[in-house]
């Protein structure tokens, strides 16, 4: 898996030494390979029965786990909201 | 909205052809997607280093503001924790990997399905698609009962992209500067958080 990371890494510092010449094709480059990427994913989700079968009982672990981490992040948000608007102006 | 239906059908179309066994499965199996994701992540680590403009904008960030991501991954951890104690068949590893997708469902289903399977890789797809639709819902609702940053951790590593523009509407273009710092922020993260989860 640090395989990947290790690719991204290598990417950055391509980037990076070729930051003279704007790269601008490369994010039609992502956007295709995410497009593969995905389809090969529903390929693999569609050709494994198990997953199919169970397809709502994961959408539902899925849903409370998106349901929960958000709230939390908006609550954290919440709490840092309040503490950097009464620093910002202070009474 | 439209990028993400797109990003979407593509899954749908393999999913029916999967389902109905039209495509043949060898391609899908076997290191074909791994070499895919070692060209993605390659072409992510240069659309970021190629772009040294991204980092001088954050100049004009407001200081205090800087510590915002470590709201949205602590909030969204915290969550998640509290979720994992009641789904008995995963571990909380595998909920934080799925947590730390911060909404980037597409990198964060792909490595997720390279390191513990579809099953998984599938619950990552569909919970971070949810993370999304749920911050274009309910944004306006986040901002009165939140305060104007809540939109912006609840988008997590969508804020410079495909929430972008329904943050700028709730929290005001005063916070256009701050969301797209968090979302570039998060985008770098997601790699790092998600295999590291993985390799628990």
């Amino acid at each position: 898996m640090f395989t990947v990371i290790a690719c991204m890494i290598a990417g950055i510092v391509t980037g990076f030494l070729f930051r003279k010449w704007k790269l601008r094709f490369i994010h039609q480059v992502i956007l295709v390979l995410i497009w593969l990427l995905l389809f090969l994913l529903g390929l693999e989700v569609g050709s494994n029965e198990q997953v199919i079968r169970q397809f709502g009982s994961l959408g539902f672990e899925a849903f409370l786990l998106a349901f929960a981490g958000t709230l939390g992040s908006v609550i954290f948000a919440g709490i840092f909201w309040l503490r950097v608007r009464t620093k910002s102006y202070p009474k | 909205m439209k990028g993400s239906l797109i990003i979407l059908s593509f899954f749908a179309t393999g999913l029916l052809l999967g389902i109905f066994r039209i495509f043949p499965l060898e391609i899908s199996s076997g290191n074909f997607s791994f070499y895919v994701l070692c060209g993605l992540m390659f072409s992510v680590g240069i659309s970021i280093g190629n772009d040294p403009a991204s980092f001088r904008q954050f100049r004009h960030l407001n200081p205090r503001l800087i510590f915002l991501p470590l709201m949205t991954i602590g909030g969204t951890w915290l969550g998640v924790l509290v979720v994992s104690f009641f789904l008995k068949n995963r571990s909380v590893a595998d909920c934080l990997a799925v947590g730390s997708g911060f909404g980037y469902y597409s990198l964060s289903s792909i490595l997720i399905t390279q390191c513990k399977g579809v099953e998984l890789g599938t619950i990552a797809l569909l919970s971070n698609i949810m993370r999304e639709v749920f911050t274009l819902l309910f944004a306006p609702w986040m901002v009165k009962y939140f305060g104007r940053l809540a939109p912006i951790c609840a988008g997590g590593a969508t804020t410079m992209d495909t929430t972008f523009p329904i943050i700028v509407r709730t929290s005001g273009k005063d916070y256009a500067i701050v969301s797209i710092y968090q979302g570039f922020i998060m985008d770098f993260t997601v790699p790092f958080f998600v295999t590291f989860f993985c390799s628990l």
